[in-house]
C-alpha cells in the first residue's frame, strides 16, 4: 500500500509536467488544426532558458532561493515565448494557405533546428543543476518503506495547478480566449468581425511556449538535468497524452498527462522499466480503439 | 451619380470578375446611398455572391474599383483592404447565405467577439485586460450592454447563455445579423438573410431591417431570392444576370421591368412582355 501510494505521487508529478505541455499541442491543434511537431523542443530550450538563467544569477552572486526561482520562472517563460512566436512566424504562418502536409513538415524540421542548435550552442553532455529545492515530508513509514514527499514535487503540483486556474480563465472569460475560441470555430469569419486571426494565433502560440517553459523548468529541477535530446521523447510522450485526452481539449490535455504520468511511474514500478514506454503507447491504441476522439474530445458533427 | 460626394456610401465602379475562362461579373457598376436598403437580386449564378466576395475582400476583382465612403468622407478602397481591417477600418460587415455562427459558444459571446477592436484597445491589447483595470472593466460592461440590447431586439434576451448552435434556424438567422450589427458597421452586407426561414421568420427578419435602416446609422446591402421580403423592404434594387447588370430602379420600377421578368423566366424579353400582357 505504501508502495502504491509513493508511486501515486511520483506519477502526478511526472502527469503535471506532461500535461502542461500537452496544453501547447492541444491549443495549437484546435486553432490551427496542425501538429507542432516543435513544441517538445520549446519546452527543451525553456529547461535550458532556466539553467543559463540560474547560473546568470548565481555567478552573480544571488543566493536567495526563492528570487533565484521566481527570475528563473519569469526568464525563461518570457524567452521561451518569443521562441515559439519566432517559430511559428517563420515556419508555419507562410504556409498557412498551403496544402496541410507542409506545416507539419516544416514542424519537424523546426524541431531539428532547435535540437541541433542547441547541441551546437551548449554542448551535447547533460547539464546538471544542483538541487535548488530540498527537504520534503515523510508520510508513512512503516519500518521498511517509507513514503516521501518531497518540496520539489508539492511545487510542481502546485505550480501547474496555478498555471492551469489562470489559464482556463483566460480562456473561458477573458476577450482574448473569446477571440481564440471563435478562431477556432471559424477563423474567415473571426476576422470579418473585426478579430486579427494572426495576431490570435501568434499569443496562442507564446501562451503554449511559456507553458511549456514552466514544463522545462520543472523537470529541470525535478530530474536536476537537462540536454539537448530531452524535448523529443518528453514531446511525443506529451502529444500522445493530448490524442489520449482528446486532441482540442484543454481538460483532456491535463487529463490526458496525468494518465501517461501514470501509467508509466506504475508500469515501471510493477512490471518491467524498460516496457514503460510500450505500455502507455498500448494504452492509448487502445482507448483510441474504443473512444477514437480521445477521453474528453467531442466528435465533429457534419450538419448536412 | 449624384452631386453630393456623401450621399453614396458605397460605389462600385467597373467591376470585372473572371475566373479563368469564366467571366463572373462583367463591368458592373452601382452605387448603395447612405442610410438605404440595397437589394441585389438576380437568378442563380447571376455573380451577386461573387460581388460580395469582391466587396468582403475574399476575392481581389480582376478589374475595377470598389469605393467605401463613411459619413466623416472618410474614403476606402474595399480591393485593397484584406481580412480583420474590412471590418477594423472600412466597418462593413457581411453574413454568408449558410449559418457560421460560432456554434459552440453562447449567443451572448457570439456577439462579444463581433465587439473585438473596441475591447482589444481597452483591454491594452490583452494586458491590462488580464490584471483587469478600471478602463477595461467600464469598457467590458458597454460591450455586454450593447450585446444585451441586441439580444433584446431579436428577442433572445432570455437565451443569452445558451449555444449558438442549439438554437432555432430562424434565431440564428437573426443572431447572425446582430453579431454583425454589434461590430458597429457602416455598412451590413448580408447574402440571403431570408434562406429557409418560414413566412412569419421572414416578416420577423424585415422587421430587423428596417430597424437597423431607421434606428441605426447602417445602411444595408442585401443579396435575397425571396421577392416578398425585397419588394417589402428595399429602397432601391439591382439585378444582375450573367454578371452584367440588367435593370435597377425602385421596386415597383423593377416590378414591371420585361427585362428582369425574361432574366427569371430564362427567355428573351419579347416573350416576357408576352407573358406579361397575357397575365394582366
Amino acid at each position: 500500500m505504501d508502495y502504491f501510494a509513493q508511486q501515486l505521487i511520483n506519477g502526478v508529478v511526472l502527469g503535471s509536467i506532461y500535461g502542461l505541455i500537452a496544453i501547447g499541442y492541444t491549443m495549437v491543434y484546435g486553432i490551427v488544426g496542425m501538429i507542432n511537431f516543435a513544441h517538445g523542443d520549446i519546452f527543451m530550450i525553456g529547461g535550458f532558458i532556466a539553467l543559463i538563467t540560474f547560473l546568470i544569477l548565481v555567478s552573480m552572486g544571488l543566493s536567495a532561493v526563492p528570487l533565484i526561482l521566481l527570475v528563473m520562472l519569469i526568464v525563461s517563460m518570457a524567452v521561451t515565448a518569443v521562441y515559439g512566436w519566432v517559430v511559428e512566424r517563420i515556419a508555419y504562418r507562410p504556409l498557412r494557405q498551403s496544402f496541410r502536409l507542409a506545416p507539419l513538415l516544416s514542424a519537424i524540421g523546426m524541431s531539428f533546428v532547435l535540437m541541433n542548435f542547441s547541441q551546437v550552442s551548449q554542448g551535447a553532455q547533460v547539464k546538471p543543476i544542483p538541487p535548488l529545492i530540498t527537504g520534503g515530508y515523510t508520510l508513512h513509514d512503516s519500518g521498511n518503506f517509507a513514503v516521501q514527499l518531497s518540496n520539489v514535487q508539492i511545487m510542481v503540483v502546485v505550480t501547474t495547478i496555478v498555471l492551469l486556474t489562470i489559464f482556463s480563465y483566460i480562456v473561458s472569460r477573458t476577450r482574448f480566449g473569446r477571440d481564440m475560441r471563435a478562431c477556432e470555430q471559424d477563423q474567415t469569419m473571426a476576422a470579418l468581425l473585426g478579430v486579427n486571426v494572426d495576431r490570435t494565433i501568434s499569443m496562442t502560440f507564446v501562451i503554449g511556449a511559456s507553458l511549456a517553459a514552466v514544463a522545462g523548468m520543472m523537470y529541470l529541477l525535478y530530474y536536476g538535468l537537462v540536454d539537448f535530446f530531452m524535448g523529443f521523447v518528453a514531446g511525443i510522450k506529451a502529444f500522445t497524452a493530448a490524442v489520449l485526452g482528446g486532441i482540442g481539449s484543454l481538460p483532456g490535455a491535463m487529463l490526458g498527462g496525468l494518465a501517461i504520468g501514470l501509467i508509466e511511474t506504475f508500469w515501471s514500478a510493477y512490471f518491467s522499466i524498460e516496457y514503460k514506454d510500450v505500455a502507455a503507447f498500448s494504452i492509448l491504441i487502445v482507448v483510441l480503439i474504443f473512444m477514437p476522439t480521445g477521453l474528453l474530445g467531442r466528435p465533429e458533427v457534419e450538419k448536412v | 451619380m449624384t452631386g453630393n460626394p456623401t450621399a453614396n456610401i458605397l460605389e462600385v465602379d467597373h467591376l470585372s470578375m473572371r475566373f479563368g475562362g469564366i467571366v463572373a461579373v462583367k463591368d458592373l457598376s452601382f452605387t448603395a446611398k447612405r442610410g438605404d436598403i440595397t437589394a441585389l437580386i438576380g437568378p442563380n449564378g447571376a455573380g451577386k455572391t461573387t460581388v460580395f466576395n469582391c466587396i468582403t475582400g475574399f476575392y481581389k476583382p480582376t478589374t475595377g474599383m470598389i469605393r467605401m465612403i463613411h459619413g466623416d468622407s472618410r474614403e476606402f478602397l474595399l480591393e485593397r483592404l484584406f481580412d480583420f481591417r474590412i471590418s477594423k477600418l472600412a466597418k462593413v460587415a457581411r453574413t454568408f447565405q449558410n449559418i457560421r455562427l460560432f456554434a459552440g459558444m453562447t449567443a451572448l459571446e457570439n456577439l462579444m467577439v463581433a465587439q473585438h477592436n473596441g475591447l482589444m484597445r481597452a483591454s491594452g491589447y490583452t494586458f491590462l485586460g488580464l490584471i483587469g483595470s478600471p478602463g477595461f472593466r467600464s469598457a467590458e460592461r458597454s460591450a455586454i450592454d450593447r450585446a444585451r440590447y441586441w439580444l433584446d431586439r431579436i428577442g433572445l434576451l432570455a437565451r443569452a447563455d445558451e449555444a449558438a448552435g442549439n438554437l432555432p434556424y430562424g434565431d440564428q438567422r437573426r443572431l447572425e445579423i446582430a453579431r454583425a450589427m454589434c461590430s458597429r458597421p457602416a455598412l451590413l452586407c448580408l447574402d440571403e438573410p431570408a434562406a429557409g426561414l418560414n413566412a412569419r421568420e421572414g416578416e420577423a427578419l424585415s422587421e430587423l431591417l428596417r430597424l437597423i435602416r431607421n434606428e441605426h446609422d447602417t445602411s444595408i446591402l442585401l443579396i435575397e431570392h425571396d421577392m416578398s421580403v425585397v419588394m417589402q423592404i428595399s429602397d432601391r434594387i439591382i439585378v444582375l444576370d450573367y454578371g452584367v447588370k440588367i435593370s435597377e430602379g425602385t421596386p415597383q420600377m423593377i416590378r414591371d421591368d420585361p427585362k428582369v421578368i425574361a432574366a427569371y423566366l430564362g427567355t428573351d424579353e419579347k416573350t416576357a412582355i408576352a407573358v406579361m400582357a397575357g397575365g394582366a
